[in-house]
C-alpha cells in the first residue's frame, strides 16, 4: 500500500521509498527526511480541497506532502 | 593556541536543519537583529557578525540558510553546502562548524548532524530549544550523547538572554575540537535511532497541543473559515485601528505648516519648506500607523508557525495555478514588501515555481501601495458601516488585496499553459511546532520596519519630492502671465506632454506629473500629487487637504482607473533591482516590467472606459 492510500490516523511503518524513474530527487529527499524502512508513519490530516496535500507525521515531525509525493512511499499497517 | 590563530578572528559557521534557531542563536551571539520567524527558510543568504569572547578572542560568525541535507535541492541550501565544503569562491572553510539541532526534533535533525560529522571538520553540536524540550518532557542525556557522537554537545536556549553562554564558553575553551573519524558507509538513519535510544527519552512523538491545534486549524471546513477570517480581520484592523494615530500625525503636520506660513518671510524657501518638506513628508508619514498595524499581524503570523499551515490549506488552489504551497510564504511576505518576498523564493526547490513566484510577487499589494489606496478610498468611498459593524472602506481595501492576489494567480496560470515542461512540482514542506510570538521579537520587528519606512521617506521619497518641487517651481511664471504657476514650469510641460498618452485612462496632467517620480517608489506619487496641487496655487493645500481636493476635482472613474493602474504597475526601482539580482538576468527584469506596465495600462483603460460610461 502507498502512503497516499493509507487511511487517516492509522499507524503504519514505512517499507520502502520508490524512485518513479532512475534516481529521483524527491525520493532521495524523502529518504533524507526520515522516510526509511521501519519508521513509524501516520496520515493525520488531509487538505480541504481535493483531499490534498496530506499531513504526515513521521518521526517527531509533521510534513505536508502532495499525493504524488506520498505515492512514492510504500507502507504496511501496524497490526 | 599559537600566535597565528590569535591574530585573525576565529571563523565559525552556524549550520543545521531549517527552523532550528540558527538565526536566533546568531542574534544572541553577535547582538544582531536578523529576522527570525517560525517557518523553514527564513534565512536565505549568508549573514556575518562578530563577537568578542571573554578571553578577548574575536569570533566571526556566519549564519547560513537551513538545509535538510548537504545534497542541496534549492538555492538557499546550495549556499550552505558550498560554504561547508569550501566550494564557495573567495570564502575559506570555517574554522569551526556549530551544528544547531532542535532538541524537540532530534529524529530529523541528528541525521544532518551526522552528515556534517562525516566532513571530519572541527565541530560542536548546539542542542537548541532545550526549554521547549523540557516542557514537553523530553530528556536528553548530554554527556551520553556527547560520548556516543564523539562531538562536544552544548545546550542552548537561543531565545533567552544568556542562552548561548555555554556555547561561548566552549568556543573559548576549545575552539577546534577534533572529531572522531566516522565510518563512511554508516547508515545515518540507523545511527540516529541508536543515538536516540541511548541518550534521549521522548514521551510523545509530537506535541499534544500542536496535534490539537492542527486538528482545528487544518480542518477542511473550520481551517479555511479561520484563514479567511484572519485575513479579513487584518485588513479591517488596518483601516479602523489606525485612525487616532493618523489624526494626531495629520494635526501635527498641519500645525507645523501653519507655523511656517505664519512666521517665515514670503519667498522660495517658504514655499519649499511648507509644500515640499512638510506637505510632502506629512502626506506619506501619515500612513505609518497603518503600515505598522499590517506588519504587526504579519509578524504574529510568522512567529506563531501559522504561515506553513496557511500554505497547507491553499496548496491545492495554488497547484491549479501551477504553483505549490511553498510559493505561499514568499507571496504573503510580498504583501509587506516585494523585496524580501522575492528573496524568500530561494527556498523554493523548483526553478519554474521560483521564476513564476518572482514574476507575480510584484502584484501582491505591498505596503507602499497602502498610501495610494487609502488616499483614494478615503476620498471617494463614504465612511459608513456595512451590516452595522464592518468598515465599508476596509471592505474596499480588502477587495484591492483580493484583486492583486487573483491577478497574480491568473498570470501564474497563463505561465503554466505556456510551459512545455509538465513534470510535477514538489511540495515536501515541514510544519513547525506552534510557538507563542515573543513580545521582544515583535517589538524589534516593528521598530525595524518603522526605521525602514522613515529611511525611505527621508531618502528616496524626500529626494524625489525635492526634485519635483524644483521642476514644478522653475523656470517660473513670466511677467504678465495669468495662468497658474505650474503651467509655466518644467513639470507642467512634461505633464501636458504625457497627457495624451494617459488621457484614455482618465488621468489628468497632474497625475502624469506625479507618475514620473512615482516610478522610483509608489508612495512618492502621493506626496508628488500633494506638491503638484500645492504649487498649483491653492495656498491651504497641505497633505491633509489632498484627499478633499481630489474628491472634488477628480471623477470616480479617474480614481478607480488610477487604483487599477497601481494594482499592476511595477513602480518600484528596488523591486526591479532585486529581480535582477535574484535571477541574474536583465531579460527577466524587462519581461517583468514590460508585462506589468502592459497589464496596468489595459486594466486602467478598461476601468476608466467602463466606469465613465455608467
Amino acid at each position: 500500500m502507498t502512503l497516499r492510500d493509507l487511511p487517516l490516523d492509522t499507524p503504519a511503518l514505512v517499507t520502502q521509498v520508490r524512485d518513479p524513474s532512475g534516481s529521483d530527487i524527491i525520493s532521495q529527499r524523502l529518504r533524507e527526511l526520515g522516510f526509511v524502512p521501519g519508521e513509524p508513519v501516520e496520515v493525520v490530516g488531509r487538505g480541504p480541497l481535493g483531499g490534498e496535500p496530506l499531513l504526515i507525521r513521521i518521526g517527531f515531525t509533521r510534513f505536508a506532502l502532495r499525493g504524488n509525493e506520498a505515492e512514492r512511499v510504500l507502507v504496511e499497517r501496524v497490526a | 593556541m599559537d600566535a597565528s590563530t590569535m591574530l585573525r578572528p576565529l571563523t565559525i559557521a552556524l549550520v543545521g536543519n531549517p527552523n532550528c534557531g540558527k538565526t536566533a542563536l546568531f542574534n544572541q551571539l553577535t547582538g544582531a537583529r536578523q529576522k527570525v520567524a517560525n517557518y523553514a527558510g527564513v534565512t536565505v543568504e549568508r549573514k556575518e557578525g562578530v563577537f568578542t569572547a571573554p578571553s578577548g578572542r574575536r569570533v566571526s560568525v556566519l549564519d547560513l540558510p537551513g538545509a535538510y541535507s548537504l545534497e542541496a535541492m534549492s538555492p538557499d541550501e546550495i549556499i550552505t553546502r558550498d560554504i561547508c565544503l569550501g566550494r564557495r569562491p573567495g570564502e575559506a572553510v570555517p574554522d569551526l562548524i556549530v551544528c544547531v539541532a532542535d532538541a524537540t526534533n532530534l529524529r530529523l535533525h541528528l541525521r544532518f548532524v551526522l552528515e556534517v560529522r562525516k566532513l571530519g571538520r572541527p565541530m560542536i553540536l548546539a542542542l537548541n530549544m532545550m526549554d521547549a524540550a523540557a516542557a514537553r518532557g523530553i530528556r536528553v542525556e548530554r554527556e551520553k550523547l556527547e560520548a556516543e557522537l564523539g562531538v562536544p554537545v552544548i545546550e542552548t536556549v537561543a531565545v533567552k538572554t544568556g542562552g548561548a553562554a555555554k556555547l561561548v564558553a566552549q568556543i573559548d575553551h576549545n575552539a577546534t575540537p577534533q572529531v572522531a573519524a566516522a565510518d563512511d558507509h554508516l547508515d545515518l538513519h540507523a545511527e540516529v535511532r541508536r543515538l536516540l535510544a541511548a541518550a534521549v527519552v521522548m514521551p510523545t512523538r509530537t506535541s499534544k497541543i500542536d496535534d490539537r491545534l492542527d486538528g482545528v486549524l487544518l480542518h477542511p471546513v473550520f481551517g479555511l473559515a479561520i484563514l479567511a477570517l484572519t485575513m479579513f480581520v487584518v485588513f479591517q484592523a488596518v483601516f479602523s485601528g489606525a485612525t487616532p494615530a493618523m489624526d494626531a500625525i495629520t494635526n501635527a503636520f498641519d500645525w507645523a505648516a501653519g507655523l511656517v506660513r505664519a512666521h517665515m518671510p514670503d519667498g522660495l524657501l517658504k514655499g519649499f519648506i511648507a509644500d515640499a518638506v512638510i506637505g510632502g513628508l506629512g502626506s506619506v508619514i501619515v500612513f505609518l500607523p497603518q503600515i505598522l498595524i499590517l506588519f504587526f499581524f504579519i509578524l504574529v503570523l510568522e512567529e506563531s508557525g501559522y504561515l506553513p499551515r496557511a500554505a497547507f490549506l491553499l496548496d491545492h488552489l495554488m497547484s491549479k495555478a501551477g504553483l505549490t504551497g511553498r510559493s505561499f510564504i514568499p507571496l504573503l511576505s510580498s504583501h509587506a514588501c516585494a523585496i524580501p518576498g522575492i528573496m524568500a523564493t530561494r527556498s523554493i526547490h523548483d526553478v519554474r515555481d521560483r521564476i513564476t513566484t518572482i514574476l507575480i510577487a510584484p502584484l501582491m499589494t505591498c505596503s507602499a501601495r497602502l498610501p495610494v489606496y487609502v488616499l483614494l478610498i478615503s476620498a471617494f468611498v463614504p465612511d459608513q458601516k456595512v451590516a452595522g459593524f464592518l468598515s465599508f472602506r476596509g471592505l474596499i481595501l480588502f477587495g484591492m488585496y483580493l484583486i492583486g492576489i487573483t491577478g497574480g494567480l491568473l498570470v501564474a496560470t497563463v505561465l503554466k499553459w505556456t510551459r512545455r515542461d509538465r513534470s510535477e512540482h514538489p511540495l515536501l514542506m515541514e510544519l513547525p511546532s506552534y510557538r507563542l510570538p515573543s513580545v521582544r521579537n515583535l517589538a524589534i520587528g516593528l521598530w525595524e520596519r518603522a526605521q525602514i519606512f522613515m529611511k525611505r521617506i527621508t531618502g528616496i521619497i524626500f529626494a524625489a519630492n525635492t526634485l519635483l518641487w524644483v521642476l514644478t517651481t522653475f523656470p517660473g511664471k513670466p511677467a504678465g502671465a495669468t495662468g497658474p504657476d505650474i503651467d509655466y514650469s518644467v513639470a507642467g510641460m512634461i505633464g501636458h506632454l504625457l497627457h495624451p498618452l494617459f488621457a484614455p485612462l482618465g488621468f489628468n496632467w497632474q497625475i502624469c506629473v506625479a507618475l514620473i517620480p512615482g516610478l522610483a517608489a509608489r508612495e512618492v506619487a502621493v506626496s508628488a500629487l500633494g506638491t503638484v496641487y500645492a504649487v498649483q496655487g491653492s495656498e491651504d493645500t497641505v497633505s491633509t487637504a489632498l484627499g478633499h481636493l481630489i474628491a472634488t476635482q477628480w471623477s470616480l472613474a479617474t480614481a478607480l482607473s488610477l487604483m487599477a493602474w497601481y494594482v499592476f504597475a511595477p513602480q518600484c526601482m528596488s523591486t526591479l533591482a532585486v529581480i535582477r539580482r535574484e535571477t541574474n538576468s536583465w531579460k527577466m527584469v524587462a519581461v517583468t516590467a514590460g508585462y506589468l506596465f502592459g497589464l496596468a495600462y489595459v486594466a486602467a483603460l478598461i476601468v476608466y472606459q467602463v466606469v465613465s460610461r455608467l
